[in-house]
C-alpha cells in the first residue's frame, strides 16, 4: 500500500445522502468481490443502490440475491473463505434470522462487513428503529460500530474492511445505523474519490483460504478437548481491535481530516453530569447539552461509537470523576436487572472506589421519538436522583403507563 | 491435545489434509476378514476389485507389484463391517470373530 | 486440464483418494463409500461444502480431518448458501486476476435431514439462483446422527425415535417427500438418483453431473446400519434392494422435463415385494405383525403406482 495522503477538495465530491445511500456508495468503492443480501426495511435501500451500481457495470462484484438472510450470511462466509471482500445488511427480523450464522462467521474468522439498520424486533411487527437487534447480537463474536451521521456511515464503511481484514483481528464488524432516523434521512456526505478509497484499503490477503492447491478443513467439530481454546482465540482477536482500530483512524483522518475514536467525548472536561449514549440519539444529547450549558448546567455527551470491544478503561477514565452518567438506550433485556449499554456500563465501573451513580433510561422502543426534551426529562430526574442519593436500576421513558 | 489457544490454527482449521489417518479404527472391530488367494480375481488376473470399491474404510489394499497381484487388509482402520465379505463374487473372504 | 472420471479398477485405483482412513462414520455405513464414488468422478481441483450431518461430524473431529480436499462445514442448514458463495467468489476472484486456478467445481453434500428439511429453502434458492453447484444428498432415511429421528426423507412405516412404532402407529405414516422431482421441477439441468452399489452408474451420473453447466443434483441412498438396525455387511446389497423393490429407482432427469430410466431399474422385469427389503431391517420389523397387514398393503400398492408414474415419464411401457 502506498503513503496515505490528504485528499484535496477538488477531488471530493459532495452529496445529499440517505445513510443507506452513503453506505452503498461506501460499500461501491470499497471493490467488493461478492455482496450476498437479502431486502428488509429499513435496510433495504442499501442493496437496491448496490444493485443498481451492479447492473450499471459501476462495481465489479458477484451480487447474490439470496433468499433468506440466514443464507445471506452463509453465503457471505463461503465466499469470504476462499478469500474474497465480502459485505451483507439486514435489520431487525432479518438479523434474528441470520442468528445462527452470525456465531459461524465470526468463529470462523470471516472478516465481513455487514450494516446494519437498527430496527425493533418482532412483535408486533414494527419497522422503526431501537436497538434490540445488534445488542441482541453482542455477544455474536462482532466488532459492532454505532455511527450517528450519514458522513460517519460512509466514513466508518470504508474503515470497517481495514480493520475487519487485518490479519491481527480477522473479525466481522457491524456497522450500525438508526433505521429511518439515519438510514432515511438526507445528509451532506463527502465522498472521497474511489481510487482513494482502493489505495487505502488495498486488496483482502487472506490468512488462510480454501484452496484446491493447500487443502484445508474448514469448520471442523471441535469438542470438550479443543472448543474452549478457539474461543480464547477470538477474545484475544477482539483484545487486539483498539490498537488496529486507532491505525486505521490515524491513516484515514490523514485522508480526510476526519476520525470518530471508540467514543466521542463532547463537552465532557468538566461535566459533573455524564449522557452517555449511542447512535443518533447522540447528536440529540449534544444539541441538548449546549442549550443545558447555557444554562449553566455542567453537563456532557459520552457518545459511544465501538460497543464490541467494549473500551472499557477508557470509559472509565472519561466518566469516573463525574456524580453521574446517564444512559440512554433503546432496547430492554426483559427480566434483567438494567439493560444492555448500562450492564456494561455498571461493569466497568464497578472496581472504583467511587463510582458515579448510574442511571438507565429506556427509551425510543419501537422508535418511538426522542426528542431533546427526553433528554431534558432524564437529566431533571437525574439530579433529583443525585439529591436523593438513590436512583432505580432503570426505567422506562416515553411509555404509557 | 495440551496445546494452548497461541499454538493451533486459527478457528478450528485442520491444515494437515488427511490426518485422520492418525486416528486407528481398527480397535473397534469385532470380526475381521480372512482373504482366501485362490478364488480371489483380484489375485488371479488384476480384475473384480468390488471389495476395494466398497470398502467404506479404505482398508483393502489392491497391489501390483512386478506383475502379480497382491492382496491385502490394512487391519489398522478396518472396522470389520463385513461389506467386502457380502460382496465378493467369489467367497474369497470370510468373518471370523477377534 | 480436465482428468477423466474412473470407471474401470485400474483407473480407479489410480485416482487420488479423497476421504482417508481413520474417520469415525459406523461400521457398514454407506456414506464414505459414497464419497469415494464421488471422487472417482471428480475432473480436477475441487471445493467442498458440507452440511451438519454424520459424515461432516464423523470425518472432521478435531483435530483430524479424512478429507484431502479443501472443506468447508458451517452449520445445518446452509451448504447450499455456503457453495453459492465459494462458487460467485472464485469466479469474480478469477475475473480480478485473484486466483489462478481455471476451473474449480464446487460440490454441497448434505444429508437426509439437511436436504429435504431444514436446509430445504436454501437448496431451491440456490437452484433458482442457477450457480454451476454439484449438491448431492447422501440419504440415510433419518437424522442418523442425532439419534435416528424421522425426516422427510423417511420412508412410510420406518421406525424412528421420533416415529416410534407403537400400539397405534405402523412408524412414519406419511409419504418420503419426492426431493429429486421438487429439485426438477425448478427446471434444474441435471437431477440423478444413484446408489453405491450400482458404482458405474453412480459415478457416470456424478461426473454428467459436474459437467453440466448450472446446477446439479444428485441423491444417493446410503444404507444406515445403526439407524436401520440391519447388518453391517449388507450395506450394498440394501442399495441395490432398495432399488429392485421400487423404493428408490434409477433415473436421470434433464432440464426438469426430460426422464430416463436408468440400466439397472430399466432392466427390471418387475419389482421385487417390499416385504424382502423391509425384512432386512430392525426399522420395519412390527410391519410384519397382523395389525399392519393392511397399511404394509397400502404401502406396497403405493409403491407400485409410484413405478408405474415414473416408468410412464421416463416412456417405458
Amino acid at each position: 500500500m502506498t503513503a496515505v495522503k490528504r485528499i484535496p477538495k477538488d477531488q471530493i465530491a459532495i452529496e445529499g445522502l440517505t445513510g443507506d445511500a452513503a453506505i452503498a456508495h461506501a460499500l461501491k468503492q470499497c471493490d467488493l468481490d461478492v455482496l450476498a443480501a437479502y431486502p428488509i426495511t429499513p435496510q433495504t435501500i442499501i442493496v437496491e443502490d448496490y444493485q443498481k451500481f451492479a447492473a450499471n457495470g459501476e462495481v465489479h462484484c458477484r451480487v447474490i440475491p439470496v433468499e433468506s438472510e440466514h443464507s445471506a450470511m452463509s453465503a457471505c462466509i463461503g465466499a469470504s473463505a476462499v478469500g474474497a471482500r465480502v459485505a451483507t445488511a439486514s435489520a431487525s427480523a432479518g438479523l434474528a434470522l441470520m442468528w445462527e450464522i452470525l456465531y459461524c462467521a465470526a468463529s470462523m474468522r470471516m472478516p465481513i462487513i455487514f450494516t446494519v439498520a437498527n430496527r425493533a424486533l418482532s412483535g408486533p411487527i414494527n419497522i422503526h428503529n431501537d436497538w434490540s437487534d445488534t445488542y441482541g447480537a453482542r455477544d455474536s463474536g462482532f466488532i459492532q460500530i454505532y455511527t450517528q451521521s450519514c458522513q460517519e456511515a460512509y466514513d466508518t464503511t470504508i474503515m470497517a474492511f481495514k480493520i475487519a481484514e487485518d490479519h491481527k483481528v480477522l473479525l466481522p464488524i457491524m456497522v450500525c445505523i438508526d433505521g429511518f432516523i439515519l438510514s432515511h434521512n438526507v445528509e451532506r456526505v463527502e465522498m472521497l474519490p474511489t481510487k482513494a478509497v482502493e489505495n487505502f484499503l488495498g486488496v483482502r490477503e487472506p490468512f488462510i483460504k480454501l484452496d484446491p492447491d493447500n487443502p484445508i478443513t474448514m469448520g471442523p467439530l471441535a469438542l470438550t478437548d479443543y472448543y474452549f481454546e478457539f474461543k480464547e482465540q477470538q477474545e484475544r482477536a477482539m483484545e487486539a481491535v483498539p490498537e488496529v482500530f486507532a491505525q486505521v483512524e490515524t491513516d484515514f483522518e490523514k485522508m480526510t481530516g476526519r476520525r470518530y475514536g471508540m467514543f466521542e467525548e463532547y463537552r465532557t472536561d468538566d461535566a459533573e453530569i455524564i449522557i452517555f449514549t449511542h447512535s443518533t440519539p447522540g447528536g440529540t444529547a449534544k444539541a441538548t447539552v449546549d442549550v443545558l450549558r447555557e444554562k449553566g448546567e455542567k453537563v456532557g455527551v459520552l457518545r459511544l461509537r465501538m460497543f464490541r470491544p467494549f473500551p472499557t478503561k477508557e470509559i472509565v477514565e472519561v466518566v469516573k470523576n463525574a456524580k453521574a452518567v446517564i444512559v440512554f438506550e433503546k432496547c430492554r433485556s426483559f427480566g434483567a436487572p438494567s439493560n444492555p449499554l448500562a450492564l456494561e456500563l455498571r461493569t466497568a465501573l464497578y472496581d472504583l472506589e467511587k463510582r458515579p451513580m448510574v442511571v438507565d433510561f429506556v427509551i425510543g422502543l419501537g422508535g418511538r421519538d426522542c426528542p431533546p426534551t427526553t433528554i431534558v426529562e432524564g437529566y431533571e430526574k437525574t439530579k433529583e436522583y443525585l439529591k436523593k442519593g438513590k436512583a432505580p436500576l432503570y426505567e422506562t421513558m416515553g411509555v404509557r403507563k | 491435545m495440551s496445546e494452548k489457544y497461541n499454538e493451533i490454527p486459527m478457528a478450528g482449521n485442520i491444515i494437515e489434509p488427511g490426518n485422520a489417518t492418525k486416528y486407528k479404527t481398527g480397535g473397534w472391530r469385532a470380526q475381521r476378514p480372512i482373504h482366501t488367494d485362490e478364488t480371489c480375481l483380484w489375485v488371479k488376473n488384476g480384475t473384480c476389485g468390488l471389495c476395494w470399491i466398497y470398502c467404506p474404510d479404505n482398508s483393502v489394499k489392491l497391489i501390483e507389484k512386478d506383475g502379480k497381484y497382491i492382496y491385502e487388509f490394512d487391519l489398522e482402520y478396518c472396522k470389520g463391517c463385513g461389506i467386502c465379505a457380502n460382496q465378493c463374487p467369489t467367497d474369497s473372504i470370510r468373518m471370523e470373530n477377534e | 486440464m480436465t482428468e477423466p472420471a474412473a470407471l474401470k479398477l485400474k483407473d480407479m485405483l489410480k485416482k487420488p483418494e479423497i476421504l482417508t482412513s481413520g474417520h469415525r462414520m459406523c461400521a457398514g455405513c454407506a456414506a464414505p463409500t459414497i464419497v469415494k464414488l464421488m471422487g472417482m468422478a471428480l475432473r480436477g481441483p475441487t471445493i467442498v461444502c458440507e452440511v451438519t450431518g454424520c459424515l461432516e461430524v464423523a470425518t472432521t473431529i478435531y483435530p483430524y480431518t479424512a478429507w484431502k480436499l479443501p472443506w468447508i462445514h458451517v452449520a445445518f442448514e446452509n451448504a447450499a448458501a455456503v457453495a453459492s458463495g465459494v462458487i460467485e467468489a472464485v469466479d469474480v476472484m478469477r475475473e480480478k486476476g485473484r486466483w489462478s486456478k481455471e476451473h474449480v467445481d464446487v460440490i454441497a453434500i448434505g444429508g437426509d435431514g439437511g436436504t429435504f428439511d431444514i436446509g430445504f429453502g436454501a437448496i431451491s434458492g440456490m437452484l433458482e439462483r442457477g450457480h454451476d453447484i454439484v449438491y448431492m444428498c447422501y440419504d440415510n432415511g433419518a437424522y442418523q446422527n442425532t439419534g435416528i429421528q424421522r425426516s422427510g426423507g423417511t420412508f412410510p412405516g420406518q421406525e424412528t425415535t421420533t416415529s416410534w412404532a407403537g400400539k397405534v402407529s405402523p412408524g412414519k405414516e406419511q409419504r418420503k417427500k419426492p426431493l429429486a422431482e421438487i429439485v426438477a421441477a425448478h427446471r434444474t439441468p441435471y437431477v440423478a438418483t444413484v446408489n453405491p452399489y450400482h458404482h458405474r452408474d453412480f459415478i457416470t451420473k456424478f461426473r454428467k453431473a459436474l459437467e453440466v453447466e448450472g446446477p446439479a443434483f444428485i441423491h444417493a441412498f446410503s444404507p444406515c446400519p445403526r439407524g436401520w438396525r440391519s447388518q453391517t455387511g449388507k450395506s450394498m446389497e440394501l442399495a441395490k434392494l432398495a432399488m429392485e423393490v421400487g423404493l428408490h429407482p434409477l433415473y436421470e432427469i434433464f432440464n426438469g422435463t426430460e426422464y430416463k430410466m436408468s440400466g439397472p431399474s430399466r432392466r427390471l422385469k418387475e419389482l421385487r415385494p417390499l416385504d424382502d427389503y423391509w425384512k432386512t431391517q430392525g426399522q420395519f420389523k412390527h410391519l410384519f405383525k397382523p395389525e399392519w397387514a393392511d397399511f404394509k398393503k397400502s404401502l406396497q400398492e403405493q409403491v407400485n403406482d409410484d413405478w408405474e408414474i415414473l416408468k410412464k415419464k421416463c416412456g417405458i411401457e
